[in-house]
């Protein structure tokens, strides 16, 4: 899988959500991404790092534009928050700890072709998702 | 403080979303519109979503919130204009905006808001003279 181009983007705070938003948006309408997927994979983005922001403690995204065979996008969300104890459970629709609505991760996850999360208690989180043009 | 405007226009007040909302902004916007549903009595709320290009778990618990907490006040809420890639993504998140009515756009969200306005008035009439019968029978004349 080649990747063409990585960058990597800081989550700490709220404004970060936003700007992470954006540049989704960007990269995903350069790669041809139609409107419905660019739709997508921003707002299953802008879950995710909402979660690295608020639960994890804030953290790093890391955006790579897939190049051949597919074309595609990834996003990999990084934190060194305190992990999620049960991970299948997280993701069980109306399941939350804070304020939202229970569909962050487990919705985010619909809106991709790829989803993986490794989390340890105590030491973080990483979320990786991919979205196929 | 970055604001989100709320108009008011006769018994209704009027929201256009035109920035990209942070969660903090979502919240103030919440805080805003009760505060003045219950200082201008208005009956009904209009927000046009028409410049938002995502809606996320947030923005929709939002949305919904309003739509309650205005009911509560005894205001109806409409949202209007919402992108077609924005619908499908919302379905496909999970999240059904269960109570919040919607409208294609402003002019019939507008209207959703009068006849909801109209049903009241004329369920609150107990002889029922104008509204009630001219929105339910010519029968009875």
């Amino acid at each position: 899988m080649a990747v063409t181009s990585t960058e990597n983007l800081p989550l700490v705070s709220e404004p970060d959500v936003v700007a992470i938003r954006r540049r989704v948006r960007e990269i995903s309408a350069q790669l041809g991404f139609t409107l419905v997927d660019q739709t997508k994979v921003v707002t299953a983005a802008s879950e995710l790092a909402r979660n690295t922001v608020i639960y994890g403690g804030g953290g790093i995204v890391q955006l790579e534009s897939l190049n051949g065979p597919r074309v595609g996008l990834r996003l990999i969300f990084e934190d060194k928050g305190p992990g999620i104890p049960d991970v299948e459970l997280a993701l069980r629709n109306g399941f939350t700890t804070g304020s939202g609505m229970g569909l962050g991760l487990g919705g985010a996850k619909r809106l991709v072709n790829d989803f993986e999360i490794v989390s340890r208690t105590g030491e973080g989180t990483k979320v990786t998702i991919t979205r196929w043009k | 403080m970055e604001k989100i405007p709320i108009l008011k226009m006769g018994e209704f007040l009027l929201v256009t979303i035109q920035v990209d909302m942070h969660d903090r902004l979502a919240l103030s916007l919440q805080d805003d519109l009760t505060r003045m549903i219950s200082q201008t009595e208005a009956r009904g709320v209009l927000i046009d979503i028409s410049s938002l290009d995502i809606v996320d778990s947030f923005i929709g618990r939002m949305l919904a919130n309003i739509a309650s907490m205005s009911r509560v006040l005894d205001a109806e809420t409409v949202v209007v204009g919402m992108q077609p890639a924005v619908a499908i993504t919302l379905v496909e998140l999970g999240l059904s905006l269960t109570g919040v009515r919607t409208a294609l756009h402003v002019d019939a969200g507008m209207e959703v808001l009068r006849s909801s306005l109209n049903d009241t008035n004329g369920n609150e009439t107990i002889t029922g003279k104008s509204a009630n019968r001219d929105t339910y029978g010519s029968n009875f004349d």
